[in-house]
């Protein structure tokens, strides 16, 4: 009886000895731009090549600009982006550039293109590398020194972490979104109550949920500690991947689903720890602090100081309350916003445009607000205007910009100046992540439109048909 | 060639902070280098622009440890975050927790993460606080702390890190001798 995280595992491990991590094998490596300069530099200074070129995939998202016409205006964003393209063509990996139709952030286009299958390992110098994790496969981020092992030798020296299992169940109320499920999930364990743990999402409600949800979800795996977070494969799962520019075709495909219809933790398996969220009780979740575990739901006042248990937890309460500028112990509705990110890897797919756009859709943004709207692909891009989608964002006074990681890390000209407020679809409110000085409420799409609409931290609730 | 730790005696950079991430230990706006070079200045950036942040005052100079709160190094996977506290001079950090990926960064680094108990933790700090001379070693063999007072405490690290550690291996060197392992997994399983 073995959980999926074991299945996978197993599958991977290529030595193991005592004293030592495992070796594993790593099926599909992610490269972009920052994090792997030093790696290929590394691997050249050795003599080696790239041991599995068709096993590696890079793109560019996170230096690059998004406003149209993607002129790169910074000079070491521009060498660091020749850089890859450079090492890519010595080395012999695929590349999406700006210039590739099939550009865009690394997270969002692995499952677009279909390298993202059921049962694999999958790594990337970059923490939200857990997002694939919704296809039940192990993905997980790792640092520079160990893209240069991958590079070299497709392989990652690992401990085998622990299990724990996180289950949803119920059906959530209107206006509560997958971003929701999970920014409670790390309100109440922390951001580091999955440290050393690879989380399993099971439940009535994650089965309910279709594949863009899960991958929000599996994708703020690394904000609870998690390294990974893992979501068994089922049809809903099948039914995205088939047909996908990578995946397997014809008998392939046919071998392939019968593989992973054996992926799911068998019945009777146990998880070294495991908690119940009843999804029925939820409301719109938003974070209030300077990291994601810092949330609360959106009517609920900002939790007080005195109401900590530890020192060390008041102090820290307090630090963040200083620099967000917030009072304790009042809701945040109401509170005047000046930017509205709606983009990055945790939501920024098709289902999550539609969410912004069923809000949006005839109605304005407050003048006060700058809202930007950014893809997570070109594909997603060139799909939502085939849709339309822009024409409603424009309409209500948004920016339609091209796809990257955008005001997410605030390294590509996209950012929040110091003082001001933004509600963002991302992942991480930490102090200047999206600019120097720049106060981050995390929030699902729903909610981001509505409050760029009123101005204002709004209960997206108060505005659904 | 790899980082090399054995022993260090140092003072101390108390830094009483809870949940500090990357983000923190090294802005986004920095990432974008293309070497491992010149990054020292850029730890803790946003923060060291307070004149009152500890890494600004003059005790703080030449101490290579970092006497941090909980749950060290969260948030972002950038190597970078090492490497520029590396840079600065530091060669371990105490906590009472670390991230997995910034704990693995660190190790790769020759920059030791020292896990101790809050009541380790808290008699440190204190220790600390009562003078900015106060000294604490770290021998990475025997795998013991010695607080200033004297007192010793042992503390865990993963053996394979320590022996790369110890004797300054790479750990690449390591996956490479495993390449007939790894010929024979791509073999076995059509990979
Ligand atoms: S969108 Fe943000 S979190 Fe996602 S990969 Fe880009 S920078 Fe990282």
């Amino acid at each position: 009886m073995k959980t999926l995280f074991e299945k996978v595992w197993n599958d991977h491990v290529v030595n193991t000895e005592a004293n030592r991590p495992a070796v594993l094998y790593i099926d599909l490596h992610l490269i972009h731009e920052v994090t792997s300069p030093q790696a290929f530099q590394g691997i050249r200074n050795r003599g080696m090549k790239v041991r599995r070129p068709d096993r590696t995939l890079a793109t560019m998202d996170h230096s690059t600009p998004t406003t149209p016409g993607l002129k790169i205006v910074d000079p070491l964003a521009a060498k660091q982006l020749e850089t890859l393209v450079n090492n890519c063509a010595e080395f012999g990996v695929e590349l999406h550039s700006l210039t590739s139709d099939k550009q865009g952030i690394v997270h969002v286009i692995g499952p677009e293109l279909g390298r993202t299958q059921p049962g694999m390992t999958i790594v990337c110098g970059d923490s939200h590398t857990s997002t694939h994790g919704a296809f039940g496969s192990l993905a997980f981020g790792i640092g520079t020194s160990e893209v240069e092992h991958v590079l070299a030798t497709q392989c990652l020296l690992q401990h085998k972490p622990k299990t724990f299992e996180v289950r949803f169940e119920g059906t959530p109320a209107k206006g509560v979104t997958a971003k929701d499920f999970i920014l409670a999930v790390i309100a109440q364990i922390g951001t580091d109550g999955g440290t050393g743990h690879v989380l399993e999402y099971t439940g009535s409600a994650i089965r309910a949920l279709d594949m863009e949800s899960r991958m929000t979800i599996s994708n703020m795996s690394i904000e609870a500690g998690a390294r990974a977070g893992m979501v068994a494969p089922d049809d809903t799962t099948f039914e995205y991947v088939a047909g996908r520019e990578a995946a397997p075709k014809g008998a392939e495909w046919d071998a392939a689903v019968a593989r992973w219809r054996q992926l799911p933790t068998d019945e009777g398996a146990t998880y070294d720890q495991s908690m119940t969220i009843d999804v029925n009780t939820l409301e719109p979740m938003i974070t209030y602090g300077t990291n994601p575990g810092m949330g609360v739901a959106v009517t609920q006042p900002v939790p007080t100081p005195e109401s900590m248990k530890s020192a060390a937890a008041r102090a820290d309460l307090e630090k963040a309350l200083k620099y967000m500028g917030l009072e304790a112990g009042k809701p945040l509705t109401g509170k005047p916003v000046d930017v509205v990110f709606i983009g990055s890897c945790t939501n920024s797919r098709m289902s999550d445009l539609r969410a912004a756009a069923s809000v949006l859709k005839g109605r304005k943004v407050a003048s006060s607000v700058r809202t930007l709207v950014v893809p997570g692909s070109k594909q997603i891009k060139r799909e939502a205007e085939a849709e339309g989608l822009h024409t409603i964002f424009t309409d209500a006074g948004a920016e339609w910009r091209e796809a990257g990681c955008s005001m997410c890390i605030a390294m590509n000209g996209d950012q929040i100046n110091a003082g001001q407020y933004a509600v963002s679809t991302s992942n991480r409110n930490f102090e200047g992540r999206q600019g120097k000085g720049g106060r981050t409420f995390l929030a699902s799409p729903l909610t981001a439109a509505a409050c760029a609409i009123t101005g204002k931290v709004t209960d997206v609730r108060t505005m659904l048909p | 060639m790899g980082h090399q730790f054995t022993t260090l005696t140092s003072r101390v950079i108390p830094l009483p902070v809870d949940n500090v991430d990357t983000d923190q230990i090294i802005p986004a706006r920095f990432l974008k280098v293309t070497d491992k070079n010149g990054l020292a200045e850029h730890a803790f950036a946003d923060w060291r622009q307070d004149p009152a942040f500890i890494i600004n005052q003059p005790e703080a100079q030449g101490c290579t440890i970092l006497l941090a709160g909980d749950n060290f190094g969260s948030g972002s996977s950038r190597e970078h975050a090492p490497w520029a506290l590396t840079a600065w001079g530091l060669r371990a950090v105490i906590s009472t927790r670390f991230a997995d990926i910034f704990k693995s960064n660190a190790l790769k680094n020759g920059l030791l993460p020292v896990e101790v108990s809050p009541e380790v933790h808290a008699q440190l700090m204190a220790a600390r606080e009562q003078s900015a001379s106060v000294e604490i070693s770290l021998d990475l063999e025997s795998q013991t702390l010695t607080a200033p007072d004297g007192s010793k405490i042992t503390f865990d690290v993963d053996p394979f890190a320590k022996h790369c550690l110890l004797n300054g291996m790479d750990q690449l060197d390591y996956l490479v001798a495993h390449k007939s392992e790894i010929e024979a997994f791509e073999a076995r399983t059509g990979s």
